[in-house]
């Protein structure tokens, strides 16, 4: 259960992005979340809101956009979303994937402010 | 005029840190020329006894170093000081993972010119280590026969962030009935083209492979030093 740092990171980040953008309230903060990130998002939802108590983003609120996984198949040459993170084969001719193209993003895209 | 709220486009990734922090580590590492590789799995699955083993047999050969993630005592940085190998441990409180500013305190101290080859054994956890590199250049996945065939699809992220399985206690691998080719099969399915190892620390079969494959490694970055053979430390690319 790291959820909970992965939440103090993006206060912190989220602060110092508004401090760097002169300041501002920040009504909410857009995440983009893949299936191999290695992040639950119900548990990091719930830490959000403990990580951001006592910050300049108290009451603001976490909106995850999950992001497909998406994968390179070398026998069809080409990207395919793939229904699980327990089988990365080519949904199409089973060929094991060669790279993983989407999936891994843990990213701060956008914050809702009012400026 | 009341004012409205307005979408500010920003795209940080969350763990730029640690990423800056490890990348910071990575360099300092080829600069000194020494080789990490770091090692995750279950509690219990035998990175310790698997660490002692490696350790003893590099000794003699390398100069070697080991860093130790737990989250109390010393126990597993007394057992591989054994190998009269310099060990640290590091303790991590209730934290579930080593992160690259801890692999950084720790090595305060030590000079990593006298160091060939540096083992960095993360906290006994399948999930949390995952999401944080720590400037390695190859991490091992281990797992031991008594775990279960379907360990790689009950922890596919932590499986498909490393480079390298290792299948450990293969010495009780008849007495637990594992289907070892079926265990191959899910580590492929999770990651494709993982080379795996099949060891015994106890009874030592397999290690000489494990080790081969180490010395090839590094005299395969000497001869590179620029490029990394984790391009991307998640990459889910084989380096065969």
């Amino acid at each position: 259960m790291h959820e909970l740092s992965i939440a103090i990171s993006i206060v912190e980040m989220t602060e110092n992005e508004v401090e760097l953008k002169g300041g501002g309230v920040v009504n909410a903060v857009h995440l983009k979340l893949g299936p191999l990130a290695g992040v639950v998002k119900d548990a990091l939802l719930a830490s959000y809101d403990m990580a951001a108590e006592g910050t300049t983003l108290e009451g603001s609120k976490l909106i995850i956009e999950e992001v497909p996984l998406v994968g390179y198949c070398p026998g069809c040459q080409t990207e395919s979303v793939l229904p699980s993170i327990q089988s990365l084969t080519c949904p199409r001719c089973d060929t094991p994937i060669s790279r993983v193209v989407k999936g891994r993003e843990l990213e701060v895209f956008a914050l809702e402010m009012m400026l | 005029m009341t004012p409205k709220p307005r979408l500010v486009e920003v795209r940080q990734n969350v763990l730029k840190h640690n990423d800056i922090q490890a990348r910071a580590l990575r360099e300092r590492f080829r600069q000194a020329g020494a080789f990490v590789v770091s090692v995750v799995s279950s509690p219990g699955s035998g990175k310790t006894a698997f660490l002692e083993r490696t350790l003893e047999l590099l000794k003699p050969h390398y100069r070697v170093a080991a860093l130790v993630g737990d989250l109390a005592t010393e126990n597993d940085a007394l057992r591989l000081a054994r190998s009269h190998a310099p060990v640290k441990q590091i303790i991590t409180g209730t934290v579930c993972h080593l992160d690259a500013d801890m692999v950084t305190k720790a090595l305060e101290g030590w000079d990593l010119n006298e160091i060939e080859f540096l083992f960095i054994e993360n906290v006994g956890n399948l999930v949390c280590p995952s999401s944080y590199d720590l400037g390695e250049d190859l991490r091992l996945v281990l797992l031991s026969v008594t775990e279960g065939e379907d360990k790689p699809l009950k922890y596919p992220t932590i499986f498909n962030t490393a480079d390298v399985a290792v299948v450990t206690k293969v010495d009780l691998a008849s007495a637990v009935e594992v289907d070892l080719n079926l265990l191959e099969y899910n580590i492929q399915r999770v990651r494709p083209g993982m080379q795996t190892f099949h060891v015994s620390a106890k009874s030592g079969s397999g290690i000489d492979s494990w080790l081969q494959l180490l010395q090839q490694l590094k005299v395969r970055r000497r001869g590179n030093s620029v490029q990394t053979l984790r391009p991307n430390a998640v990459s889910s690319v084989g380096f065969s």
